[in-house]
């Protein structure tokens, strides 16, 4: 009942005509991004965090949600039509999908991917409503040692899935942390890492980091080759999109299960949305009449992942509001906007903060029924952008950065810094460092380096203090076991396997 | 080879860190944090590079794509140029010359559409920031 009174409390604000205006927004910008190959949600959403510092919080955050989600709505565009998938996490959608549209069947297969997108993304709302107040009740009693231990093992996980190579995403983690630190200790006020710039006094702004090191890195990796990829034919009005009923009839299970398994290893840190679209369609094959027709074509080889993928978003959202952890570079630039707007991501966000969670869940419903009748009849003209030319596109992105962190500090330090952090950007995807981890560390550095401070002063420089208490004893113990796992042949080579999969 | 960068970042991070206070009587200095995670950074860096060194002594790194590279830097380069010249023409003349470098150099677009593109593109992020979104740009020494 409590739920209820507060959804329609959310829906009092989700419907305010302001409101309803940034969800489409974001929705429309979102599915585009997801159908241009090399642009993801990461980095438009650190593009245009700068220009949300004018709008109202709920406003804003409904805008970059519906980024993030649309996005994933977005993305089975191109795996269909061009075997190139949007995003990483629709490279499962190619192996079925693509099959489908070279056999003439683009139309439904486009279809029950926003269909699937539309039944899992709203059942990853419903369960996001549902979970998110209890964990943060949980989360309450936690104190500095409960925090510490919980970001290592938040931490530990991202490391885990992020790369192949472990080394280097705890690497890339590590100098997040040194990254959070420059600036004045919120202790002693002692400068660290300033390197004699006064402008460095405050630290390095997020936004810069998360514009350089996403949007920047990505598209000057996009830009070492001129050529693109052939598009198979766009099938022209509504009826071609529509799936036949035998269709839908046999991907009634995939859509079940795309949106649990979603949902599910939405809310762990680290696995993300490509891990539960591959975990979905394995299931679906796995319990499936006719496993060797996976890969020649099948509808619920598109369902299952595309589900999965959309409930994801729910998930992903539960330890970022309720717990002030976000579990994939995404979720962290969404969280620091929260942040930078002066709230506090954590167990008291939704008690001090009703009227933007329940309005950010109710737009998640209107979001997803806008996705569908925009993606449904309108697939065709997104697909069109496919055709916009690089040289077109990518001047904008730079401009679009320049701009953004000017209009945060109006420092050209700090655009200077920008370039500094895209040139980073592109040595680490070219060096095969993920960038997820030190966004991460970035994000989580400051609080991390706090709550470790905080308890040691409870106990009066006693490190035993961590592991005393059982929450945190428990917590660190997990991650330490995540981070012993290349120790195992066997259980790496399950991980190594999701993170190529991934890939 | 980024393995050694790293391990050079780490040892400057536990020079700098051992300058700052370990642990004071209130608890952790600032110096705590950083020490450890830089001495994290010099372990696990080192490791990195022994790995590597041990690899290419079995079998040979894969080539690099230095034509591949090149694009990516000379378009970097470009961006480094026009953050430089924001100071001296402004946002809208360095990102126009900016643009007119990447449509034409990188992307060989004739001359002409490449500079009605760059010009273009000035013109929009005109109309956008300062005119529709009240968003100030960069001026430079010719007042715009």
């Amino acid at each position: 009942m409590d739920v209820i009174g507060h959804l329609y409390q959310g829906f009092a604000v989700a419907l305010e005509p302001a409101n309803l205006f940034w969800c489409f927004v974001g929705v429309f910008l979102g599915t585009i991004i997801g159908v241009l190959p090399g642009l993801g949600p990461a980095a438009t959403i650190a593009m245009l965090l700068p220009l949300t510092f004018q709008m109202n919080t709920t406003s804003a955050i409904i805008m970059l949600a519906g980024i993030y989600y649309g996005s994933k709505y977005g993305g089975s565009t191109t795996s269909i039509l061009l075997n190139v998938p949007g995003e990483s996490a629709s490279v499962v959608t190619c192996f079925d999908g693509y099959q489908m549209a070279k056999q003439g069947r683009a139309g439904p297969a486009l279809g029950i991917a926003a269909i699937a997108s539309f039944v899992a993304g709203t059942v990853g709302v419903v369960a996001l409503m549902l979970v998110a107040p209890p964990v943060a009740r949980l989360a309450l009693s936690f104190s500095s040692p409960e925090y510490f231990a919980l970001m290592c093992l938040g931490l530990a996980m991202v490391v885990l899935l992020a790369g192949a190579s472990l080394l280097k995403a705890l690497l890339a983690m590590l100098v997040g942390l040194w990254i959070a630190g420059m600036g004045t200790d919120l202790f002693t006020s002692t400068s660290r890492f300033t390197f004699g710039h006064a402008e460095l006094l405050d630290g390095i702004d997020f936004v810069v980091v998360a514009i350089g090191v996403f949007a920047l890195g990505e598209v000057l990796a996009n830009m070492e080759m001129r050529g693109g990829a052939r598009m198979l034919p766009v099938p022209k009005g509504l009826r071609n999109l529509l799936p036949t009923w035998q269709d839908l009839k046999d991907c009634r299970f995939a859509f079940l299960n795309g949106s649990v398994i979603g949902f599910l290893i939405g809310v762990l840190p680290g696995a993300g949305s490509t891990i539960a679209s591959f975990i979905s369609y394995g299931v679906e094959k796995a319990v499936s009449k006719r496993p060797e027709k996976f890969g020649t074509g099948v509808p619920e080889g598109v369902a299952a992942p595309e589900g999965a993928n959309n409930s994801e978003t729910g998930g992903a959202l539960v330890p970022m509001l309720t717990l002030g952890i976000p579990g994939s570079g995404t979720t962290a630039i969404l969280l620091a906007a929260l942040i930078l707007w002066g709230l506090k991501p954590g167990p008291l966000m939704i008690q001090d903060n009703p009227s933007l969670f329940w309005g950010l869940v109710a737009s998640m419903y209107i979001g997803n029924v806008m996705l569908l009748v925009l993606n449904l009849p309108l697939i065709p003209l997104f697909a069109q952008i496919l055709r916009l030319p690089a040289y077109a596109l990518y001047p904008v992105i730079f401009g679009i950065s320049l701009v953004g962190v000017y209009s945060v500090s109006g420092s050209l330090f700090d655009v200077w810094m920008l370039a500094a952090f895209g040139l980073l950007g592109y040595a680490m995807r070219r060096l095969d460092y993920p960038a997820a981890p030190l966004i991460l560390g970035l994000v989580l550095g400051d609080a991390m380096e706090r709550a470790l401070r905080q308890s040691l002063m409870m106990s009066q420089g006693e490190l035993s203090i961590l592991v005393a208490r059982p929450v945190s004893a428990t917590m660190l113990f997990l991650a330490v076991l995540l981070l012993a796992t290349p120790l195992f042949k066997k259980a790496n080579a399950l991980r190594v396997k999701a993170i190529e999969q991934a890939d | 080879m980024s393995g050694a960068i790293l391990a050079g970042l780490g040892i400057y991070i536990v020079t700098e860190a051992r300058g700052w206070e370990y642990l004071g009587p209130d608890g952790p200095g600032p110096g705590f944090f950083p020490l450890w995670y830089g001495i994290t950074i010099i372990v696990l860096s080192l490791v990195l590079v022994g790995r590597n060194v041990m690899a290419r002594a079995s079998e040979p790194a894969a080539a690099t794509n230095w034509r591949e590279v090149g694009r990516a830097l000379a378009a970097w380069a470009g961006l480094a140029a026009c953050v430089g010249l924001l100071k001296v023409l402004g946002f809208l003349l360095a990102f126009a010359l900016f643009s007119f470098f990447l449509v034409a150099v990188m992307y060989r677009r004739p001359l002409a559409p490449s500079a009605a593109i760059a010009l273009g593109m000035a013109l929009g992020f005109y109309l956008v920031f300062p005119v529709a979104l009240n968003v100030p740009l960069p001026t430079g020494r010719l007042g715009f």
